[in-house]
């Protein structure tokens, strides 16, 4: 009956006032830089990785003359091959750096006769060396034959999935992805068991000095992720100090970088599975107990189930930080490959930045995944929690409460115990044969890593994040949040900004390479300074800021927005009277969360970095790669300190601030 | 003094400074010398040149010829100071380098440069591999010093010896042509599959392996003399053992980037990366350098070094390179499986 109903009305549009213009135009700003730092170069990199290099036979064409030196006709190397078959179509594969001899399309070839050759390009683009010397010509050019044996054709470049093909047809290259998938699962399971009982303690138990410990476990985050491993090969290495426990296993390889996983993840999971404790129910339990389920079973049915969407998202965050990590497969990795390292050795070592965009595109897979899961479940968890909700109250048990004081002792001792080798580590003279006290480690500008400029230069990196970080985040999430209509756009804007999560540092820096060292670009002049690696701390971090930022805003009232315009008064006066003091927790603790991670991070600018701008974060990698390891222990402790008095200040900063502006909260 | 009183002058020698800053080039040079010496030769060179700024870009070889490979396009660097001549060779092919004839080149020994008129790069010294053994490590478990390449292979050295990994490493790069080049190609890659059973771990470094030695953490490291030399002098027990095949080495060279906008003050430098003041602050570390004649024994290293250096044939080394390493990672880079 589709004829009979009403005809369409004109389409209701809200009008754009000023302000909504305004907003919009600032919108289009930060979405316009997301897609400048992170969807152009990803799809630079995406291009990238089927830019291949082959030898094009047809464009080379030979003659060759007889003893007396007259020549015949001009033959080319394609139709040479196809006589001889001397290359497959394999062997013609190759990389920015192959070479082809061209002596091999002359089997009779010998040095030391008399004949003569002639070789040009039949097209522009034909490189070949003569000796170590480049020729790109279309003119004929002529060799005796001594000459001509030192003659190499160069490959020249098209577009395919060659390497794809040959990254997947080659069973070793392949074994990184299980080896990365076994890490990451293995780490996964213990850190989230470890970090579950720890939540646990902390949230259902009346044991002591939770304070103590809540603040403990959050110590790994101040570090990098390579510090871990380095106090692993003073503990466990062949000079280590308790190598016996380890019974002949060597802590080079799969065990310690479990190990270091274990300890760098556990704050992660950790907060999220605390989130997910602590909006359990007390009805819940009380009905279980009136239904005189065992503790045991009240567990399983109760409390798993009600902190399920939590665990799921820990360990899917989890999962993602260990496939990602680079720093700890680096210094303890050992010949374990996983996919982070092979895209470090295919870039740094091989120069094929081809082949380190194409693992690069794998690494994006399980991330890419894991984040997808991840957002799936944390929009489920919201529903969980109903208005008529009792917060859960623990009851006093001793011989509970021991035991999760006991667990809890001995993951403090694991995170207190990593950090304290590795300062102890730093202070030793010469390890294992001079233990006595020295600061010689101090001395960064004698070694690798760019000396105490770099320490520096990350603090200059930390807190230009911080700042600029947090402005285009906040300011994007609010444009975002409380913008009218325009449900494309911002949906758009929602997806670029979740987008970084799911992109690995290195993978970011990678793209960066491509993107930003091209002279076409005209952004190029930002390669190899501060404002690069601005640019990507900012946009490696930004989801969690924006989600902060979006959980703050999302709290205060939507009426806030007409009442200001029926008051005749300006978006933006509303943003700073009234929306950026009552979001100012959330503020700090985005800029804080800037800050700390722009001195840990190696991933988002190991492959950045330059003359002026070597970071501390980097330095500990070079340094440990150098042999230098307790100066990397050094460097990283310094990291440890500084991040730990930021945070400090944060803490005094915010209770200041806050007791001025949110004194509104109390009543 | 008081504060005010300090941090007026502070702001009166930072001002100073800008204004002194201004006068003078800086110049961007790409390196992968020991980090440890680099304030020494921009100090030395200073006092000849004081308005030329040196800004160093350092990294171990490979990672250096990579980052300078991948801006191709869109040279970063003035100058290159001290980087493997193989390495120097891949990016003649690239037609990176600038032929200049530096002043005093007819001093350098032919062999310390290129072979072009005017040469597109120059050497400064050579840098040998060898191999540091700790005494006190190897003596727990009952091992004897080894004394030769083939030595390694040794049942009894399985797990105790580091090498570095030639596709990152410049000094693992010249071990593995070498020994291509010692015991030709297949047993080269023979006597490689062997090693490979006893190898702990491949490194990233090439001065890594040596310092692991130094500290106990292994027992055997494939490195190169000055590193052991170093390592020796701050307290190591090791031997620098120089095996009786003979040994690879590279040289450290010098050349200008194509296309630099700064190639007056880079030209003064190159100029002076030769002279024979520059090769006497070389010879603090390497034994053997560009003018023949000036070099003096090195503390701590092992004798008859010079003599044990192989005939190294660097063309072959340049043009092969890509292929040698491509063998390489296929045999034993990824082959590597979980070990307990």
């Amino acid at each position: 009956m589709t004829d009979l109903s009403l005809p369409a009305g004109p389409a209701i549009k809200l009008k754009l006032d000023r302000d909504g213009a305004i907003k919009r135009l600032f919108m289009g700003i930060i979405a316009l830089y997301l897609v400048v730092a992170l969807a152009l170069p990803l799809y630079t990199m995406l291009s990238k990785s089927f830019v291949t290099y082959s030898f094009e036979l047809d464009r080379y064409e030979f003659q060759v003359s007889d003893e007396a030196g007259v020549f015949g006709d001009p033959v080319t190397a394609a139709a040479l091959n196809q006589q001889l078959g001397v290359f497959t179509a394999d062997d013609l594969r190759s990389n920015s750096d192959g070479r082809l001899t061209a002596t091999d399309f002359f089997p009779d070839f010998s040095f030391r006769s008399p004949v003569k050759y002639r070789l040009r390009g039949t097209t522009a683009n034909a490189p070949y060396l003569v000796g170590l010397d480049l020729q790109n010509t279309t003119e004929w050019r002529e060799y005796d034959s001594n000459t001509f044996r030192r003659i190499n054709l160069r490959p020249v470049t098209s577009v395919g999935p060659q390497n794809y093909v040959e990254y997947f047809s080659n069973p070793t290259l392949f074994s990184s992805i299980e080896n990365s998938v076994f890490i990451a699962a293995v780490s996964t399971v213990l850190t989230v068991v470890f970090a579950f009982g720890f939540a646990y303690a902390l949230n259902r138990s009346c044991m002591r000095f939770k304070g103590f410990f809540r603040l403990v476990a959050m110590m790994p985050i101040l570090v990098p992720s390579l510090l871990p491993g380095i106090a692993l090969i003073y503990l466990f290495g062949n000079q280590g100090m308790l190598k016996s426990l380890l019974m002949g296993q060597s802590i080079y390889g799969p065990l310690g970088i479990v190990i270091g996983s274990v300890f760098f993840t556990f704050p992660h999971a950790m907060i999220i599975i605390t989130t997910a404790l602590s909006i359990a129910d007390q009805r819940q339990y009380e009905a279980a107990e009136s239904l005189r389920a065992s503790k045991w079973r009240t567990f399983w049915t109760v409390t798993i189930p009600g902190a399920r969407y939590g665990l799921i998202s820990a360990a899917f965050v989890t999962f993602t930080l260990v496939i990602t990590d680079f720093g700890l497969p680096k210094v303890i990795g050992g010949q374990y490959n996983v996919l982070a390292i092979d895209i470090y050795k295919q870039v740094i070592g091989q120069q094929n930045f081809e082949m380190g965009a194409v693992v690069s595109v794998i690494l994006l897979i399980p991330a890419v995944l894991a984040f997808y899961v991840d957002r799936q479940v944390q929009k489920k968890q919201v529903s969980l929690l109903s208005a008529r909700s009792v917060p859960y109250q623990p009851r006093p048990n001793r011989r509970f409460d021991a035991l999760c004081l006991g667990w809890c002792a001995l993951m403090a001792v694991f995170i207190v115990g990593i950090i304290a080798i590795c300062q102890y580590a730093a202070l030793i003279k010469f390890w294992p044969y001079d233990l006595s006290l020295s600061l010689n480690n101090y001395a960064f500008d004698k070694m690798d890593g760019g000396g105490w400029a770099a320490y520096w230069n990350s603090i200059k990196l930390a807190g230009l994040t911080a700042v600029f970080g947090t402005v285009i985040v906040f300011t994007g999430a609010y444009m975002v949040e409380k913008i009218d209509g325009f449900k494309t756009g911002r949906g758009i804007f929602q997806f670029l900004a979740m987008l970084p999560m799911a992109v690995p540092g290195m993978v970011l820096g990678l793209a960066y390479i491509f993107f930003f060292n091209n002279p076409a670009n005209p952004l190029h002049v930002i390669y190899g300074t501060m404002t690069i690696l601005v640019v990507s701390t900012v946009t490696h971090f930004y989801t969690v800021g924006h989600l902060t930022a979006l959980t703050a805003l999302k709290q205060i009232d939507a009426e806030f927005e007409p009442v200001a315009s029926s008051l005749r008064q300006p978006f933006y006066r509303l943003f700073t009277r009234v929306t950026v003091p009552v979001c100012l927790p959330a503020i700090l603790d985005i800029s804080i969360y800037m800050f700390v991670n722009a001195m840990t991070t190696v991933s988002a600018v190991v492959f950045i970095y330059s003359t002026h701008t070597a970071l501390a974060s980097v330095a500990v990698l070079n340094m440990d790669d150098a042999g230098d390891i307790a100066p990397a222990a050094a460097m990283g402790m310094m990291i440890f300190y500084t991040n730990a008095g930021a945070r400090l200040l944060h803490l005094f900063a915010s209770r200041r601030i806050l007791g001025r502006t949110q004194a509104w909260r109390l009543r | 003094m008081t504060i005010i009183n300090r941090l007026s002058l502070g702001v009166a020698i930072s001002a100073l400074c800008a204004t002194m800053a201004f006068a003078e080039t800086e110049l961007t040079v790409y390196t992968a010398v020991e980090a440890e010496d680099l304030a020494r030769y921009a100090e030395t060179f200073n006092k000849d040149h004081p308005d030329i700024k040196v800004n160093w870009v350092r990294d171990s070889t490979g990672v250096i010829t990579a980052k300078l490979l991948a801006e191709k396009n869109n040279p970063q660097a003035d100058l290159i100071w001290g980087l493997a001549a193989t390495s120097l060779l891949v990016l003649k092919t690239e037609g990176m380098l600038e032929p200049y004839a530096p002043a005093g080149l007819d001093k350098l020994d032919p062999k310390f440069r290129d072979g072009d008129n005017p040469p597109s790069w120059v050497g400064m010294d050579a840098w040998v591999a060898s191999i540091c053994y700790n005494t006190v490590e190897g003596g727990k478990l009952g091992l004897t010093a080894p004394t030769s390449w083939m030595d390694l292979t040794k049942p009894e050295y399985a797990g105790h010896v580091v090498m570095p990994n030639p596709a990152s490493s410049g000094t693992g790069f010249l071990d593995v042509s070498s020994w291509l080049q010692i015991f030709g190609e297949d047993k080269g890659w023979e006597y490689m599959d062997a090693l490979h059973n006893n190898i702990a771990a491949y490194t990233h470094s090439g001065s890594k392996p040596c310092k692991m030695a130094a500290s106990g953490e292994t027992v055997i490291g494939v490195s190169f003399a000055f590193r052991g030399a170093k390592s020796k002098a701050d307290g190591a027990p090791i031997e620098i053992i120089v095996p009786s095949e003979g040994i690879g080495w590279d040289m450290e060279a010098s050349a200008l980037i194509a296309g630099t906008a700064k190639e007056e003050a880079a030209k003064t430098l190159l100029d002076w990366s030769i002279t024979p003041k520059a090769m006497e602050m070389y010879n603090v570390g390497y034994a053997v350098v560009g003018i023949p004649g000036i070099a003096k024994p090195v503390e701590h290293f092992p004798e008859g070094i010079t003599d044990a250096m192989i005939d190294n044939d660097f063309e072959w080394a340049a043009n092969n390179r890509s292929a040698i390493l491509d063998e390489w990672t296929k045999r034993y880079d990824t082959k590597s499986e979980p070990k307990g």
